[in-house]
C-alpha cells in the first residue's frame, strides 16, 4: 500500500491534525515505508483466529449507578486554555463552562 | 557509612530506621546530586521544595512510629504520571503548562508508603520512542559512555530520564511506564534493573494514556530487591481502573530476597536468535543460560513461532489506540490552544503545533488503520496476530516457568543515530514487544559489559501475575552475574 500526498491530507483531516503542505510528501514516504513493513503480517494465516482486544481475563466490573464524586467544577476547569465561564461567579460549586471560540453565527 | 546517594532503597531504609540519617538529610543529599548532574537533562521538573516538605513529614511520621515501606525514600517520577499541583507534560508541547488537580493512583500509593518526590523525569513524547530523543524538552544523556569516547549516548526510551537518574545515583529508584519495552530497554541501556509488571497489576489511573491495552507502570532500581520494594508499594487493585486486576498483592520483597530457582525450568525461545543482534549480546545470553543452569535451574528449548510478527502487529495496535487516546488534545479543556478561523481549524492548528513528529506519525498511522475500508485489513488482522502471540506464550509456559532472552538487540546507541528511518528505531524493541502484546511481566537485569564498556541486560519473562517467580529468578541471575560496574564519573 502506497500513500500519496492526497491520502495523507485526507488522513490528517480525519485526525484533525494540521500537516503543513511542504511536509506532506515526506510524511507520505514515511507512512508508506511503515505500512510496507507491516504488510508481512499477511504471511500469517489467521483464518479461524478470534481477535484479541484485551489481555486481561477480567470481565469489566459493574458498580451501582450512583454519584460517587462531584462538586469539583473548579478543579475540572482549572487548566482551561481559554478560561472558564461560571454559572454563578460567586459560587463556583454551581459549575461552569470551558470557553471556546464562537461556533454559531 | 558511604555517601547517602550510593545507598540502595533497602540500605537507605535501614539507615533512616536506625536514625543514622533523617529523611531530610537523605533528600538534601539527593537534591545536591540532582543539581550537580543537571547536564543529563533527565528531569523536566525538579521539585526540591516538595521533596524537603515531604521529607520533613516523613521524619515526623517516623518519630511517631508510623514508618511505611518506603519511608523517606526519594524517587524520580516519569512525567507521564499526574502529580497534583506539579506540572505534568508527557514530554509534549501540547500539555505544557498543565497542572493536574489530582494524583495518579500509583504515585498516591508511593506517597502513602512514605516515598518522597524528587522531580518529574524526562521521556519520549507521550512515551512514544526508544531513545528519549522525541521529547519536546530535548533528549536525555545516558550517564554511560563508550570507553575512551566522549560521544553522548541515549538512555533508551521511553522512560529514559527515569533510567538515567537511577544509574547516575540521583535517586535510588524511579517509576516508568512500559507499552512495548519502555522500562526494560532503558534499564538495559543504563545498567540497572527495570520491571514491567503484568498488565493489570499496577493501576493506570492518572497515567497519561498512550495505548491502553498495553500501558503498564513499573519500577526502576539498582537491584532486584529494590525493584521488588517499589513494586510492592505501587501494586494493587484500583476501582478507578476497570482493567486493574482484583487480586491480592503477593510478597514481592520476600520473593526477591529468596532466589530459589533449584529445579526451575528456564525457557530459551529459539526465535529470539535473530539477525541484527550484536554477537556480544548473543554470547551474554548463552552465558546467562549457563549461569542459571549452574544455579540449579533447568534450561529448556521452547518455540514462540509468531515472535517476528509481534513488532509489526504492535505498530498497528499501539498507533490505533494512540490515535483514539490522543483525540482528547483538542485545545479546549487543557494544554495548548492555537486559534483558527473556526473550531475545526482550532483543533487542527492546536494538534499540528502541539505534537512532535513521532507522535504525529503514530496518530496518522492509527487513524489510517482504523478508517473505513482498512479496519479489517490492518487492525483486525493485528488483533488476530496478537491472539497467536499470546497463545505462543501460553504453550511455552506449559514447558517452562520463566523465559530468558536478551532485553535489546544492541547496547546504548549515540544520540541522533537511528533517526533517519522510523522502522530502524522500532526494531530496538523486538525482544520486549512480544511479552507486551501478551500482557506478561518482564524484567531486565544488568548482566555484563560489552567490549566498549557499555552495560547489557538480559530479560526474564514470567507467567501472568507470577511476578514472584520472576523476581526470584531475577535475583538468582543478578547474584550469578554479579554486575557491579558503574558509569564513569557517577
Amino acid at each position: 500500500m502506497s500513500l500519496d500526498k492526497d491520502a495523507v491530507r485526507r488522513i490528517a483531516r480525519l485526525a484533525r491534525l494540521n500537516v503543513p503542505e511542504d511536509e506532506l510528501a515526506s510524511v507520505a514516504g514515511e507512512l508508506t515505508g511503515i505500512l510496507a513493513w507491516i504488510e508481512q503480517l499477511n504471511e500469517v494465516d489467521t483464518g479461524n483466529v478470534a481477535p484479541l482486544s484485551s489481555v486481561s481475563d477480567v470481565t469489566l466490573p459493574l458498580r451501582t449507578d450512583k454519584v460517587t464524586d462531584g462538586g469539583i467544577a473548579e478543579r475540572v476547569l482549572a487548566n482551561a486554555p481559554g478560561g472558564a465561564v461560571w454559572l454563578e461567579p460567586q459560587d463556583r460549586h454551581a459549575g461552569g463552562f470551558f470557553a471556546v471560540p464562537k461556533v454559531v453565527e | 557509612m558511604s555517601a547517602l546517594t550510593d545507598l540502595s532503597v533497602a540500605e537507605l531504609s535501614a539507615a533512616m530506621a536506625s536514625r543514622k540519617a533523617s529523611a531530610l538529610e537523605v533528600a538534601d543529599a539527593h537534591i545536591a546530586r540532582m543539581e550537580q548532574h543537571r547536564g543529563l537533562n533527565a528531569f523536566i521538573a525538579e521539585t526540591p521544595d516538595r521533596a524537603r516538605e515531604m521529607a520533613r513529614a516523613s521524619d515526623a511520621r517516623r518519630a511517631r512510629g508510623e514508618a511505611g515501606l518506603l519511608e523517606g525514600v526519594p524517587l524520580g517520577i516519569k512525567d507521564l504520571f499526574c502529580t497534583e499541583g506539579v506540572a505534568t507534560t508527557a514530554g509534549s508541547h501540547v500539555l505544557e503548562g498543565f497542572v493536574p488537580t489530582y494524583e495518579s493512583t500509583v504515585t498516591a500509593n508511593l506517597w502513602k508508603a512514605g516515598a518522597v518526590l524528587m522531580g518529574k523525569t524526562n521521556l519520549d513524547e507521550f512515551a512514544m520512542g526508544s531513545s528519549n530523543m522525541t521529547s519536546h524538552f530535548g533528549g536525555v544523556e545516558n550517564p554511560w559512555k563508550r570507553r575512551g569516547e566522549n560521544r553522548k549516548l541515549v538512555p533508551g526510551g521511553s522512560s529514559g530520564g527515569s533510567a538515567a537518574v537511577v544509574a547516575a545515583r540521583i535517586v535510588p529508584g524511579s517509576t516508568g511506564t512500559d507499552t512495548g519495552g519502555s522500562i526494560r530497554q532503558p534499564a538495559a541501556f543504563c545498567g540497572i534493573v527495570g520491571l514491567k509488571p503484568t498488565y493489570g497489576r499496577c493501576s493506570r489511573w492518572g497515567v497519561v494514556a498512550f495505548a491502553s491495552s498495553l500501558d503498564q507502570p513499573g519500577p526502576f532500581a539498582r537491584s532486584v530487591e529494590d525493584t521488588a520494594l517499589l513494586l510492592q508499594a505501587m501494586s494493587g487493585h484500583d476501582p478507578k481502573d476497570s482493567t486493574s486486576a482484583p487480586l491480592a498483592v503477593p510478597d514481592f520483597v520476600a520473593a526477591a530476597r529468596n532466589p530459589a530457582i533449584k529445579g526451575l525450568k528456564i525457557g530459551i525461545p529459539c526465535e529470539y536468535r535473530v539477525d541484527g543482534t550484536s554477537p556480544e549480546i548473543v554470547a551474554l545470553w548463552e552465558k546467562g543460560v549457563a549461569m542459571m543452569r549452574d544455579a540449579g535451574a533447568e534450561p529448556v528449548e521452547v518455540s514462540l513461532p509468531h515472535t517476528r510478527y509481534a513488532l509489526p502487529a504492535y505498530y498497528i495496535v499501539a498507533p490505533a489506540e494512540c490515535s483514539s487516546n490522543l483525540a482528547r488534545y483538542d485545545g479546549v479543556r487543557y494544554g495548548l490552544r492555537v486559534p483558527g478561523k473556526d473550531l475545526t481549524e482550532m483543533y487542527s492548528n492546536t494538534r499540528g503545533a502541539g505534537f512532535g513528529k513521532e507522535v504525529r506519525r503514530r496518530i496518522l498511522i492509527g487513524t489510517y488503520v482504523l478508517s473505513a475500508g482498512y479496519y479489517d485489513a490492518y487492525y483486525r488482522k493485528a488483533q488476530q496476530v496478537r491472539a497467536l502471540i499470546a497463545r505462543d506464550f501460553t504453550q511455552a509456559f506449559e514447558r517452562c516457568d520463566v523465559l530468558l532472552t536478551p532485553t535489546a538487540p544492541t547496547a546504548a546507541f549515540a544520540a541522533g543515530d537511528k533517526m533517519d528511518d522510523p522502522v530502524t528505531m522500532y526494531l530496538n524493541d523486538m525482544f520486549t514487544i512480544p511479552a507486551s502484546m501478551a500482557g506478561l511481566p518482564g524484567i531486565s537485569v544488568p548482566a555484563g559489559l560489552d567490549k566498549d564498556g557499555l552495560p547489557l541486560g538480559l530479560q526474564l519473562i514470567g507467567r501472568a501475575f507470577d511476578e514472584t517467580t520472576l523476581l526470584g529468578a531475577a535475583a538468582a541471575l543478578e547474584r550469578a552475574a554479579g554486575f557491579t560496574a558503574r558509569a564513569e564519573g557517577y
